[in-house]
């Protein structure tokens, strides 16, 4: 049986929700695992609402687009309302608490509660909140090791950020503590 | 029938070897058999035929490759100097020019005119102006004047209708691209000996990569203006002139300057 | 030491990939003008050029920039440009010239929602204005449709190569999202396409040959139909050699979903959603819009219960589908429009709602 993760990561434009996806493309890379990373584009990327699909399979992908997700990564409002329904029964929702009024209803997936950007203000870089929200993620679905990810902040950062990556790894780490000490009994 | 066989004769003109043995098209009177053949002399005596590469406008001159005996493309009606940007950005080494009448430079293609020169291209642009569209059959042109006669402007170019002839020549002198820009005239041998010296330059000026050399020539069209060639070569000094004066616009090293009306 | 032969994996986007590979094919010159959702192929051009010896311009224009392929590519140097659906159209005429003057260049066309203005999501509504003309008169061009990451850099191999072979221009039609998406690929390798200057090239007319001449002007009927006969004859030859398509899961398939594209992606998905409930469906991927892949079409009609054409456009493949298939069997379409994407889900239903529900009603 070929596995496959398909996974909608949302958010607003400057949250970090691309590169979110793009880490965990990367990762799967390098652990030579097939991947596919579908961005929105246009104007969505100068400050709206911005989403990525990302793939990871042992086997080949054929649609890069999918309507229905194994997890969902949610970091706003509009995009909880749009994404919610479109998880897969048994499936995963993450979301990020501060930004959402209107919490999840569905009792037929997973649903995880992030304190990401007051975490992330806690190490005085907001910019991180999207790691926390990996680290999260990759607590509950570890698709890709911890060693990837450390390898593919080197990609998808810039080499003049590449000092903030042990930040970055701390951030990650936070998330999964997170999960660890609010959801131990549901994992 | 015997041939005599002269000899010991002197040979005072003979056609350059950059001209083909193809009869020119143009129409008595017509200025562009003198530009072309001003043209290939300049490329002969420079010995560069080996070296350059023209490209053609859509318009009367648009089978220039007829006559132009050296590597040549035709290229879309306005686009010659976007055809000559693509040649010379592969073939830095080469010279390469342009060759285009007024509706093919200054109407259809006046974009591709302005940002030609303003990348500061290293070619040549020759722009040929005879206020008037010959190949259609005597249209008016964007540098026809004001008043002038034509098939489209039948009651003369209004410019409250349809604006002002264009010197799109001083227009594009304003740019840093440009490096040396002048306009000349074939109605004359005196205004042919000139054009030449300026031509010769702007080849010579092309080996510098300094920016574009542009080279207007006012020329004639009888068979558009309705008149007899010996009548337009009168219409182009009174009427041409005053509106497209002769002489150097922007040369190297000095400030842009007023043409110069020496010959009028 | 590392194994040198190792092939070079990367994560990349479909235009990045894309121009990574027209650099590792020895490109000479791009020539481009920006617009969305293709402007990263001019970017990674700009942003590589001095760094790996070739020439890059961004133009003032679409028709500037095509102008300039026809300039360069004239002078014998292997160029591109690439632009999206209303930048393509003003290339037409540009094009048009190209083909006639037998002049080999790619072009790309991150496609783009329309008609008009439209939107900047990802179409298939080019496919008519790609395989069928776009601009005046008979020419065509060699049309690939790349459907991953992966083909968005092999193709461009592939067109150069038809391209300077049959001395005809190649068109890589893809759209947005393949442009904009990132997948895993291996590059291919630089060197592997030798490049020779044409000798019809206006390089400047030596002592030893006729000068050349680079024009698309015959203006003599009689001539300008032999200038059609030689190209048609080129056309033809191209059609009986150059034709790739892609099948999955036909050994058995009774229902036939064609795509090209993105879309033939989803249509993968489809088949598999629809096979785990029994219905025998596979797919044909036509890679060379022109040539089109019309025999195994026709072979395949001979035993399918029908065809579902699937674009993202408002049916244009369908047309030659059922030019292929001659009335043998039924073919239905599918499609999505204006920057719209079908989900394999809705591709799936459709093709139940023609197939297996109407044979229930009848």
């Amino acid at each position: 049986m070929i596995k496959t993760e398909e996974i909608i990561v949302a958010g607003f434009g400057g949250q970090g929700v691309l590169s979110l996806g793009q880490v965990l493309s990367y990762s799967a890379i390098i652990e030579d695992k097939e991947t596919s990373w579908m961005p929105s584009y246009g104007p969505e990327m100068r400050g709206g609402t911005a989403n990525c699909v990302v793939i990871i399979s042992d086997g080949r992908i054929s649609s890069p687009l999918v309507s229905r997700y194994d997890s969902a990564i949610i970091l706003n409002q509009p995009s909880l309302d749009k994404f919610e329904s479109c998880v897969k029964p048994g499936g995963f929702l993450f979301y990020e608490e501060s930004t959402i009024v209107n919490p999840p209803t569905r009792e037929d997936i997973h649903i995880f509660k992030i304190a990401a950007t007051e975490e992330a203000n806690k190490l005085n870089k907001k910019q991180v909140a999207n790691m926390i929200m990996l680290g999260a993620f990759l607590e509950v679905r570890s698709i890709v090791k911890l060693e990837s990810v450390s390898k593919a902040l080197l990609k998808v950062l810039p080499e003049r950020h590449h000092h903030l990556i042990p930040l970055n790894e701390k951030a990650i780490g936070i998330g999964k503590e997170i999960i660890q000490k609010q959801y131990q009994e549901t994992i | 029938m015997e041939i005599p066989v002269l000899e010991n004769l002197e040979v005072v003109y003979k056609k350059p070897e950059t001209l083909t043995d193809t009869p020119f098209h143009y129409c008595p009177g017509c200025g562009h058999g003198v530009a072309h053949r001003v043209l290939m002399e300049v490329i002969d005596e420079l010995g560069i035929q080996e070296e350059t590469i023209g490209v053609a406008p859509v318009g009367c001159s648009v089978f220039a490759y007829h006559y132009m005996n050296i590597d040549m493309q035709q290229a879309a009606h306005g686009r010659a100097s976007a055809a000559a940007t693509g040649i010379k950005r592969v073939l830095p080494e080469k010279y390469v020019f342009s060759y285009q009448g007024d509706g093919d430079l200054a109407a259809i293609g006046t974009a591709e005119t302005i940002h030609t020169v303003n990348r500061g291209e290293n070619i040549l642009m020759v722009f040929i102006n005879n206020a008037i569209y010959g190949m259609t059959g005597g249209q008016m042109a964007p540098t026809s004047l004001c008043g002038q006669v034509t098939s489209t402007t039948p009651y003369g170019r209004d410019p409250a209708k349809i604006g002002f002839p264009l010197k799109i020549t001083e227009l594009i002198a304003q740019l840093p691209g440009a490096y040396f820009v002048a306009r000349h005239a074939v109605h004359t041998p005196n205004a042919v000996r000139k054009l030449k010296k300026a031509l010769r330059s702007a080849f010579e000026y092309q080996k510098l990569n300094k920016g574009t050399c542009f080279i207007e020539i006012v020329s004639n069209c009888p068979s558009g203006w309705k008149l007899s060639p010996l009548e337009s070569q009168k219409w182009i000094e009174e009427n041409m002139f005053p509106m497209y004066p002769l002489g150097d616009i922007k040369v190297p090293g000095k400030n842009i300057t007023a043409p110069s009306t020496e010959n009028n | 030491m590392e194994n040198t032969n190792k092939k070079e994996v990367r994560l990349m986007k479909g235009n990045e990939a894309l121009a990574e590979a027209a650099i590792r094919a020895g490109l000479h010159a791009y020539f481009g003008y920006p617009i969305t959702p293709q402007s990263e192929i001019l970017e990674y051009f700009e942003e590589q050029a001095p760094k790996r010896g070739f020439t890059v311009l961004q133009a003032e224009s679409e028709v500037a920039s095509i102008n300039m392929i026809y300039g360069a590519a004239g002078a014998g140097a292997r160029v591109m440009t690439s632009s999206s659906s209303p930048g393509v159209s003003l290339m037409q005429e540009g094009i048009s010239y190209i083909a006639t003057a037998e002049l080999p260049c790619l072009i790309v066309n991150i496609t783009r929602g329309g008609p008009g203005l439209g939107t900047i999501q990802p179409s298939q509504g080019d496919y008519f204005q790609s395989v069928k003309g776009g601009g005046h008169g008979d020419y065509k061009l060699f049309v690939l449709a790349p459907s991953s990451v992966q083909e968005m850099a092999d193709f461009v191999f592939d067109a150069f190569r038809v391209s300077e072979k049959y001395r005809i221009p190649a068109l890589i039609l893809a759209d947005g999202a393949l442009g904009q998406m990132m997948e895993k690929l291996t590059l291919p390798e630089e060197g592997s396409l030798p490049h020779v200057t044409p000798e019809w090239g206006t390089t400047g007319k030596t002592k030893d040959r006729e000068r050349n001449i680079i024009t698309s002007l015959h203006i003599q009927p009689e001539k300008m139909e032999a200038i059609n006969h030689h190209l048609q004859a080129k056309y033809k030859a191209i059609e009986e050699a150059e034709v790739r398509y892609e099948e999955y899961f036909m050994e058995d398939a009774e229902i036939v979903f064609v795509a090209f594209g993105l879309s033939a992606r989803i249509c993968q998905k489809a088949v598999d959603i629809v096979r785990e409930k029994g219905i025998k469906a596979g797919l044909i991927r036509p890679i060379t819009l022109f040539p089109f892949p019309k025999q195994i079409i026709s072979e395949t009609a001979n035993r399918a219960v029908g065809f579902m054409v699937v674009e993202m456009n408002a049916g244009q493949m369908v047309e030659d589908v059922q030019l292929a298939v001659n009335g043998k069997c039924p073919v239905y379409f599918k499609g999505r429009m204006g920057g719209m994407i079908p989900t394999p889900e809705e591709i799936a239903v459709a093709l139940e709602e023609k197939f297996i529900h109407h044979e229930e009603k009848v």
